[in-house]
């Protein structure tokens, strides 16, 4: 064999070398492989000097090969082909082997773990003998984006590429957009009104030349790939002619029908059948509630239809679906607050005047149902208030994970509390977190009001007292782990600061555009660290609390990340992708039809007049199910070809490279 | 093995894994200094679908005692339903392995996703433990001249 090879053995500082013998392995392949015509050790390949090193080798050594073991290539796979690129070698002559991820790491013994790394070795360069030159298939970008989730971080995302110059289609399931945020009273740390902020934003989504908003609409289904997705998308009957609708909202006005809303004012306060979320709703366009709408449930009222002074109300109208071509889509689809009736020794749902984060938000907005007004049930003002932190969160019992904003809100929680009605507030804490700009700061600040901090976790609400001083209260136990004593605190409104959850539907909606979710349900990104809105299916990108728990500024800061990836994408106008397609060989393919079936992207069809099947290698998303499946091995997978993978099988289970005993 | 104070027997398993899921279940628990054996040689496919049936009779021919086959959870191909092919091919291949005297319990099929790191190492070593109980496979190599695979003492397993 006349190949070429090099190989490079990284030590990864000490993450690989302090497990495997580095020096062995590259000391190894060299004498095992005649091909091997260079074998090295590195520090870190991935470094500059690193690429430098199998850059000038490949000029120097005319090596026509390159095998690296270090990491997992779905880190630096990439990397190491733009060194094989530069210096003139197809970047496809190239194979990875993971010492790091799969041995050094997972590895007790070293003596085991070289023995497996050389086994890997072996089969890299094997495999990579047997390697194509390939180029990267080209596909052009349909410029349309879709952002799904009209909260503040698809809002922002949604924004950033419709200035850019790129359609949006901003498709939110609600009738409004302006998500979690529209709800909240005041933002932390600055105490700035929430909706000054975010209406501007909403208005300018509402008004933007670039974008469809698709408001009381779900995405249906979603078929595709990266530059080219089709989506369809299900806008459900508003029974309303938004073209005809002024937003007069008269209708809501005389609507007779008053039903409680769960969603915008979490079962605080009561809406119309027909009926906008809030007033600064986008787009400002009623939606009728058929299943409360009194004419649907008994056919008669119309009193909406009567009033419409445009004749905008229609009873006929049906869902519409509807169709695009979008080149790439975010999802920002946000979270769902703890159901606080899980924990059941907090009472909440039971015992009045215990309530969420939410409630409370609500309760304290001017344009709250107290107006914003901070009343117990019975409508006094309260004089104590205990707000509980980590409901729900950094608990094994529910999510173990922190919410990461439950500290800063239930500090905001507190300041407003003292501020509107003087009341003393309690807080009760495992640790306080205040890790962003301005934040501990703002801690600092609720301390020096006169905020009152207990740290422990709370044990109990309850409303049966003890005491005469605790006659008609709501107590809170905690055991202070400051103080060493167990407390009892009268109170008379508790406010729980609720951990932030996956959507109920997350699992559901990833798999619908192919995307993961972890242990939790929260999206997965590409890369934790590096890649944290990117996702393993191209073209797909995540922003805000759908990939974890955070705050405003983080989510309008991942829209943006999210949007630039976008844009760039957009302007590159095409995108490479792998070149792992089928192909059948017509001298081979016996007709039989087995593969025709099997492929899910109907990438295969049959010739009638040939008696031959083929691949449209524009629909092939390279799996090789079809591949395996030929039973003429009329059909080949490029990249992972029949010979590239036995030959690696070989080398992987080289007799020589058994497990010591 | 240095820790292996009884010389007992060390498998040798080959695992399958999908680009998607596993291989990043794997890369995950890595990421989480999970430690499993390293009886375990992993190959990347780009799915499960992928898995020639020839590819597990190779790695039984070329010396594994065991083969893992590793794929996305049933609904989360990412392929929209290739895993349900390997699925359907992994029965036949159990119904074949029986006719060649190979017990089902040297191939094994694991669903993982690319969170599930602990999930993937714990079936690891799972197997390989079910393998070692199995004991050796010793198949006669394919690439022997046909005499010396007639001279070899063919060891079928009873089921």
């Amino acid at each position: 064999m006349g190949e070429k090879i090099g190989v490079y053995v990284c030590h990864c500082g000490s993450n690989i070398a302090g497990v495997v013998d580095v020096e062995e392995v590259a000391r190894w392949a060299k004498e095992k492989f005649p091909e091997v015509t260079v074998s090295r050790d590195y520090k870190f390949m991935c470094s500059s000097p690193g690429q430098e090193l199998i850059e000038n080798d490949i000029k120097d050594l005319g090596l026509t090969r390159v095998v690296v073991a270090a990491c997992s290539p779905h880190l630096h796979e990439k990397t190491f082909r733009g060194a094989c690129q530069r210096a003139g070698l197809n970047p496809y002559f190239f194979e990875m082997a993971s010492i790091r991820e799969q041995v050094a790491w997972v590895t007790k013994d070293k003596l085991q773990a070289t023995i497996k790394s050389k086994a890997l070795v072996d089969g890299a360069i094997r495999r990579v003998i047997n390697h194509e030159s390939l180029e990267p298939i080209k596909v052009d970008i349909t410029a349309d984006t879709l952002i799904v989730g009209g909260g503040v971080a698809g809002i922002q995302a949604a924004l950033e590429i419709a200035d850019s110059g790129s359609h949006v289609i901003l498709v939110e399931r609600e009738p409004s957009i302006g998500g979690h945020m529209a709800q909240f009273d005041k933002t932390f740390p600055t105490l700035d009104c929430s909706a000054c902020i975010l209406t501007p934003k909403m208005f300018d989504i509402g008004n933007h030349p670039n974008i469809t908003l698709l408001t009381w609409s779900e995405v249906e289904s979603v078929d595709g790939y990266v530059g080219n997705f089709e989506i369809k998308i299900r806008k459900k009957a508003r029974m309303v002619i938004e073209d005809l609708c002024t937003g007069c909202l008269v209708c809501q006005e005389k609507c007779p029908k008053r039903v409680i809303d769960d969603v915008y004012e979490v079962g605080m306060a009561k809406r119309k059948a027909i009926y906008v979320p809030f007033p600064q709703a986008v787009p400002n366009k009623p939606v009728l509630d058929t299943e409360n709408c009194t004419f649907f449930q008994t056919g008669k009222c119309q009193v909406c239809q009567k009033v419409c002074p445009t004749g905008a109300i229609d009873y006929e109208q049906k869902d519409q679906l509807l169709e695009f071509k979008v080149g790439n889509i975010i999802l920002a689809t946000g979270y769902d607050l703890f159901d606080a009736r899980r924990i059941p020794q907090y009472g909440y749902g039971k015992l009045p005047n215990v309530i969420t984060s939410l409630e409370f938000e609500r309760l304290t907005n001017a344009s709250g149902p107290t107006n914003g007004e901070i009343l117990l049930a019975d409508g006094r003002k309260p004089e104590t208030i205990a707000v509980v932190h980590c409901v729900g969160s950094r608990d094994k019992n529910y999510n173990e994970y922190c919410s990461s904003i439950c500290c800063m809100q239930s500090l905001k929680f507190a300041h407003l509390a003292r501020e509107k009605t003087g009341a003393q507030v309690y807080n009760f804490y495992i640790d306080i977190r205040t890790p962003q700009k301005d934040y501990e700061e703002f801690y600092n600040r609720i301390l020096d009001e006169g905020t009152l901090f207990i740290r422990g976790k709370v044990g109990e609400i309850t409303n049966i007292p003890r005491t005469a001083e605790e006659e008609g209260k709501l107590i809170v136990q905690a055991f202070d782990t400051l103080a060493g004593i167990q407390r009892r605190i009268p109170v008379d409104l508790v406010i729980l600061s609720a951990a932030l959850e996956p959507r109920s539907d997350s699992v559901e909606v990833g798999k619908l555009f192919g995307i993961a979710c972890g242990a939790q349900g929260w999206m997965i990104e590409r890369h934790p660290k590096l890649d944290p809105v990117a996702t393993m299916t191209e073209g797909v990108f995540i922003a805000g609390c759908a990939q974890g728990p955070k705050d405003i500024p983080a989510s309008v800061s991942q829209g943006a990340a999210a949007a630039a990836r976008v844009i760039s994408k957009i302007q590159q106008g095409q995108v490479l992708l792998e070149p792992i397609r089928a192909s059948i060989d017509e001298n081979r393919c016996s007709g039989c039809r087995i593969c025709n079936n099997l492929c899910p992207f109907t990438a295969i069809t049959f010739d009638e007049i040939k008696e031959v099947s083929s691949v449209n290698v524009a629909l092939c998303q390279g799996c090789g199910t079809c591949v395996a499946a030929c039973p003429a091995g009329a059909i080949s997978g490029t990249h992972y070809s029949d010979k590239q993978i036995l030959s690696q099988i070989e080398g992987i289970l080289d007799p020589a490279l058994q497990l010591s005993k | 093995m240095s820790d292996n104070p009884n010389n007992q027997f060390e498998p040798l398993i080959l695992g399958f894994t999908c680009n998607w899921c596993s291989y990043r279940a794997a890369d995950n628990a890595g990421l989480a200094r999970l430690k499993y054996p390293p009886n375990i040689r992993l190959i990347r496919l780009m799915c499960s679908g992928r898995l020639d049936p020839q590819f597990i009779l190779k790695g039984f021919a070329e010396g594994a005692d065991g083969v893992l086959v590793t794929g996305c959870h049933p609904g989360d191909c990412h392929y929209v339903e290739q895993n349900y092919k390997t699925m359907r091919r992994f029965k036949l291949l159990h119904k074949t392995l029986d006719q060649m005297g190979v017990k089902r319990g040297r191939l094994k099929l694991v669903w993982a996703s690319a969170a599930e790191g602990m999930i993937l190492a714990n079936e690891i070593e799972k197997f390989v433990e079910e393998v070692r109980q199995l004991g050796p496979l010793n198949w006669p190599k394919w690439d022997k001249p046909l005499e010396v695979v007639a001279d070899y003492e063919v060891v079928v397993e009873e089921k």
